[in-house]
């Protein structure tokens, strides 16, 4: 009995173990030609919220082909990391906008 | 008065020449009817450039120029009507809007008698002179000139990317080489 009511319990943190805890979601944010934060941390499985606050259309563009995020004026979107490594990223339509994502494994 | 300025700036315009630029601060500044009729204006131009250049250039690099031209133009200038309208102000016509639109009509005509190769390479050569002009006229009169926040605002995000389209144009113009 008192058994039983210790194995649920037990069995959530190790569901929760096996599904990495730490997923979380960083936000980056295009305003005024400026991504902000110009450098932030990551880990692999988090996932990114790209906020596009100006009227342009941006892109968050990895220059090693990682990823290529398209984003609307006033617009959002999500994507999740899935390789881990230092990865230097821009606009392509406004190459002066640059920034870097370090994304730990 | 601001037939003073806007003669002076339009000889400017006309002639391209940064000193005439500065020698016309001297004069009384234009209005903020006036600097968004301008600014409107400069952004029409470049959106028919680019429309045109769609229709006729023969690179790929300068069919992307001119399809980011319209894209940032035309977001612009749809804030920049926004703003009038939430301010409730008239853009006015003026001596500089009319000097800057007789000097893109003769462009465009020029323009349309090219094609091909020539036709890319004029093309993103005037993009880069026209971006230095407008550049220039916002940094040194349109600017400083506005008395509105929120327009002054709308001129300094302008000019922010307006400055990468000169940069973007100078880069396409030395890969044309």
């Amino acid at each position: 009995m008192s058994g039983r009511l210790f194995s649920l319990p037990l069995a959530l943190v190790c569901a929760a173990m096996v599904v990495p805890a730490h997923a979380a979601t960083i936000e980056i944010t295009m305003e005024n030609l400026v991504i902000s934060p110009a450098e932030i941390s990551a880990k692999v499985g988090d996932t990114v919220n790209w906020v596009n606050k100006d009227v342009f259309a941006h892109t968050a563009t990895a220059k090693n082909g990682d990823f290529d995020v398209t984003l609307p004026p006033k617009k959002s979107a999500t994507s999740v990391l899935k390789k881990a490594g230092t990865v230097e990223y821009y606009c392509r339509y406004h190459p002066n906008m640059k920034a870097t994502l370090k994304i730990e494994p | 008065m601001f037939v003073r300025w806007s003669a002076a700036i339009a000889a400017a315009i006309l002639l391209s020449s940064p000193a005439l630029l500065q020698s016309a601060s001297a004069a009384d500044k234009p209005t903020d009817p006036q600097i968004a009729h301008i600014a409107y204006t400069a952004g029409v131009i470049d959106i028919n450039a680019a429309k045109q250049a769609q229709k006729k250039a023969k690179s790929k690099d300068v069919k992307a120029f001119a399809e980011d031209m319209l894209r940032d133009h035309e977001a612009v200038n749809k804030q920049a009507l926004a703003l009038v309208k939430k301010l409730n102000v008239t853009p006015e016509d003026n001596d500089t809007s009319k000097a800057l639109s007789k000097q893109a009509s003769d462009k465009l005509a020029e323009l349309d008698k090219l094609s091909g190769a020539a036709f890319d390479k004029a093309y993103v050569a005037n993009e880069v002179a026209y971006h230095k002009q407008v550049n220039g006229a916002l940094e040194t009169q349109l600017i400083p000139s506005a008395s509105n926040a929120e327009l002054k605002s709308l001129l300094q995000t302008g000019l922010k990317i307006f400055q990468g389209h000169q940069q973007h144009a100078e880069h396409v113009a030395t890969e044309l080489k």
